[in-house]
């Protein structure tokens, strides 16, 4: 196995491929939290009473809660009050086309290879980039107009759609739910904001770049989707930050609202930068993710491809409440060097004849931490629920670890739950039949966690597909078990 | 004065009265109760099953042993005759209505054996369940070793007859706490099998908290048969810790059939290249019965093999936990570990928790779990209805094929049919 541990040397040396600072000059809000800092955040966004009064509550109740400490993962505790809260680009007038961006921040998309007139011309992808925490571009934001479809930043959305912010945001997660959900509520800067209209299917994917950029800035986002009755969208998430010596912290809020007959399918390929292979540095990702099926027949859909951050901690949950609605949630997690995951789904059926299905692919490498933690609940009233859960962990190297914890709930004897998981390397058979075929090592890992994987990279649009494939590769680039 | 306070002075009171051997470990172990305390719903490993209830009425704490008008005999396993019969009456052994039949086995006075050709084993393994049970209920046990048991059974030698243990509680006039304790030893090359049971007398409340260690040596085996028929009154935290310290093989077999508030903690810490272990369950509930079952597979040396089996069937409004845990150390490889779990819901107001839990830390292993929660099923019933079988028949019929899986695993005949009959008096056939 001296191959393979050269190709783990390999990989160990390799560094992060979009670690590059953009000098912008960035409006900030000086460190720290306090109600003041809201306000300041709450006024410079221009927002509402109604607004800082709910920013306020959250930051209140924030106050009363305690850091959580129940998940796998080990860090250093974080200073709240070492945080910048709210950091802008500069940007006074508001744009109407693309040529009016900052030059700088042009470039830094072009690096990262998601140039915004590229992306208009030629895959038909209206994206909305946020750098830092403002949003600072939407592009076919009037095709979309057109069909009645609102895509815009959420700060926009609370000037401009107040009626649909105040009835919706909050309602999937609660200011209230747990931490971080908390903070984000006082804190969040910005994100997006989706609204389908009855029976619009959404024409294109829309897609969001979430970047990290000023130092020690952490970023809130606030995501919002609503989908009316008969509708269908498909939001991509995707992302890659600087590199950084100093540990970051995303906080984000995600909430998905499926009515009648509706179908949000939700995707990420998530890079942020893991650390350095001391695990010095990286980013800290603890994201509440959940989206409700209040409608029947209503169908919310999660996919996520993890293969960055220092500490991942999220669970993309559905809530399935309608009648007939499915609840779905594919999952590729790498980690490598010190990286951990603790990362899920909740599933949790209330309504009658619901459904929903798990398939969760765990990949650890180094000297990481990979753990799945899952929930499937079936209420009492919820008949003829289904589920069936599978997660499957796959070790890299003798110094890594893999862990599950599903947890279970029953309290329905209509309900058919299944679940099952397993655990091993690659097999030293599977190498040598790819060798014994001219097949190199190298090729025969990269083809087997493809395989491993594929049932999840199957779920990806096209778009993320490609970019979900390059990044497995490059993570795992020569760990050979 | 709470149940709890009352329970620490008696221990307290224990450490004045009872200057033997075993006096620091029963202090440290307080020191650890006080710290811990009983555990809340908070405690993940108790998160389904609330114990600390338990513990808000007043019981009679350790013995009255007067066992002459005790008609404890009637929870006497078949072929008792010819069998070795140990009696625990309110947690506490009683020499005169136990008998030891077999050569090469030894059963002494815990206290006694801390003291004399036993004390480095007594030492070095007693309490090692604590390691793997921090929590206040499995240190308040040590906190009182009160008529504790060891059981030896002496190198190369296999027990020809099973060792039978009854804990029996007498709560014609209080109520009971039970806090039996045993250490067992199995030598090296030696073999043995041992059957508990428990029962209950009088209609007051019984609450068992029961510690098993058993340490098995190179070579050894032993096959453990768990039997819980209780009453409705009767609840229980039983833990069974097995160390593995040899090559050795272990065959665990838990029917839990009945009883109020019933959780078993059974752990296999292999700590041998080369050790089996089976783990076999089957939890048969109805009315508002609760049963847990908790269990650990500690892998800590390579080329270890571990199977384990839980199935339950979950009937009126009772509950049915499941939690397994599989550890596999670092250098633990080449590691076979398989968990499953399978659950029947018969009724609306019926609940599973089931938690398979993997946490690997090598990686030349193969590891797997699987649990499955659903209904009996429809198919089956009608091809049997179709046959001129009727529901009930039909209904007994699947269940009891179920079940059967479980109860293969009792090899000793005797067992199996006493078992066997009590699934079928449940299931009404």
């Amino acid at each position: 196995m001296n191959d393979g541990l050269s190709t783990i040397e390999q990989q160990i040396t390799s560094d992060y491929k979009y670690g590059f600072t953009s000098n912008l000059e960035a409006d900030q809000a000086p460190k720290g939290l306090n109600e003041d800092i809201i306000r300041f955040i709450s006024g410079r966004k221009n927002e509402p009473e109604w607004m800082l009064e709910w920013r306020l509550k959250a930051y209140r109740y924030w106050l009363k809660m305690e850091v959580p400490d129940w998940a796998n993962i080990k860090y250093p505790a974080i200073d709240f009050q070492d945080i910048i809260y709210y950091s802008a680009p500069k940007q006074s007038k508001k744009l109407n086309s693309l040529d009016e961006i900052d030059p700088e921040l042009r470039r830094t998309f072009e690096k990262l290879g998601i140039s915004l007139d590229e992306q208009k011309r030629l895959s038909g992808v209206a994206v909305d980039a946020v750098i830092d925490s403002v949003s600072v571009a939407t592009t076919f934001r009037e095709q979309l107009g057109e069909l009645g479809i609102i895509f815009c930043s959420i700060s926009e959305a609370i000037q401009e759609h107040p009626e649909l912010i105040k009835k919706y945001l909050g309602s999937v997660v609660p200011m209230t739910d747990n931490f971080y959900s908390a903070l984000n509520a006082a804190v969040f800067t910005d994100g997006s904001f989706c609204y389908i209209p009855k029976g619009v299917r959404c024409p294109m994917e829309l897609s969001t770049y979430f970047r990290i950029n000023a130092e020690n800035t952490g970023q809130f986002e606030r995501t919002l989707i609503v989908a009316e009755d008969s509708s269908y969208v498909s939001y991509l998430e995707g992302c890659t930050a600087p590199m950084r010596d100093e540990n970051q912290l995303h906080a984000a809020v995600v909430e998905l609202i499926a009515m009648d007959h509706a179908e949000i399918k939700y995707s990420t390929v998530q890079n942020w930068y893991p650390g350095d292979k001391e695990g010095k540095g990286g980013i800290y990702n603890f994201v509440t993710k959940r989206g409700i099926c209040a409608g029947v027949h209503s169908k919310i859909s999660w996919t996520q491809v993890e293969t960055g951050s220092a500490v991942t901690w999220k669970y993309p949950s559905c809530i399935l409440k309608g009648d007939y609605s499915t609840g779905e949630f594919y999952s590729v997690a790498v980690t490598n060097h010190h990286q951990q995951a603790d990362t899920g789904t909740k599933m949790i059926h209330l309504g009658k004849n619901t459904r929903s299905r798990i398939v969760s692919k765990g990949i650890s490498a180094g000297v990481s931490h990979n753990s799945y933690r899952g929930l499937v609940s079936v209420a009492k009233n919820a008949s003829n629920a289904r589920n069936f859960s599978q997660c499957d962990s796959l070790l890299l190297g003798d110094r890594c670890g893999a862990h599950t914890f599903p947890y279970i709930e029953v309290k329905n004897n209509t309900a058919q739950v299944e679940h099952e998981a397993t655990t091993s390397k690659i097999g030293e058979d599977q190498i040598f039949y790819c060798n014994q075929r001219g097949i190199d090592t190298e090729t025969a890992v990269a083809l087997i966690v493809n395989g491993f994987a594929k049932e999840v990279m199957n779920q990806l649009p096209m778009e993320f597909a490609v970019e979900a494939q390059k990044l497995l590769a490059i993570t795992l680039e020569g760990s050979v078990g | 004065m709470s149940t709890i306070n009352i329970i620490k002075d008696r221990a307290r009171q224990l450490g004045a009265d009872q200057l033997d051997a075993l006096q620091p470990i029963r202090t440290a172990a307080l020191a650890s109760f006080d710290k811990l305390g009983v555990p809340a719903v908070k405690h993940e490993e108790w998160k389904y099953t609330r114990v600390s209830q338990l513990f808000n009425q007043a019981y009679q704490i350790g013995a009255d042993t007067a066992t002459s008008d005790l008609n404890w005999q009637a929870f006497r396993l078949p072929e008792f005759e010819t069998a070795n019969e140990l009696v625990f009456i309110n947690g506490v052994y009683n020499a005169a209505a136990s008998t030891v039949r077999s050569a090469g086995l030894v059963v002494l006075p815990l206290q006694d054996a801390a003291q004399g050709e036993y004390a480095s084993i007594v030492s070095k393994h007693l309490g090692h369940s604590a390691q793997y049970l921090n929590d206040g209920i499995n240190a308040l046990n040590t906190s009182f070793l009160v008529g504790s048991v060891f059981i030896g059974v002496n190198r190369s030698t296999e027990i020809e007859h099973p060792i039978y243990i009854y804990n029996i509680n007498d709560g014609r006039k209080e109520n009971v706490f039970a806090q039996p304790r045993t250490l067992v030893h199995v030598a090296e090359n030696a073999g043995v099998v041992l059957v508990e049971t428990y029962g209950s007398i009088g209609s007051a409340d019984h609450f068992t908290n029961q510690v098993v260690e058993v340490v098995v040596e190179q070579d050894a085996r032993i096959e453990y048969y768990k039997i819980q028929n209780d009453s409705a009154r009767s609840s229980q935290v039983s833990t069974t810790h097995f160390r593995q310290v040899g090559k050795s093989y272990v065959h665990a077999v838990t029917i839990s059939l009945n009883g109020a508030m019933v959780r078993n903690n059974l752990n296999m810490v292999m700590e041998a290249e080369y050790c089996e272990s089976n783990m076999y369950g089957l939890y048969f509930t109805s009315d508002s019965c609760h049963i847990d079952n908790h269990t650990i597979v500690d892998n800590v040396k390579p080329h270890c093999l571990s199977n384990e089996f839980y199935k339950g069937i979950l009937d009126g409004s009772s509950t049915g936990v499941f939690n397994g845990k599989i550890f596999v150390r670092q250098d633990a490889q080449k590691i076979n570990a398989f968990q499953s779990n399978k659950n029947i819901l018969l009724s609306d107001t019926a609940s599973v928790y089931t938690k398979p839990q993997l946490e690997i830390f090598a990686d030349d292993v193969k590891c797997s779990h699987g649990c499955t929660i659903g209904r009996l099923d429809e198919e089956g019933l009608f091809y049997l209805r179709s046959r001129g079988i009727t529901e009930a028949i039909a209904r007994s019929l699947l269940l009891h094929s179920f079940a059967i899986d479980i109860l293969e695993q009792v090899k000793p005949d005797a067992i199996r049919a006493y078992i066997d009959q009590l699934i079928s008096e449940r299931l009404g056939s």
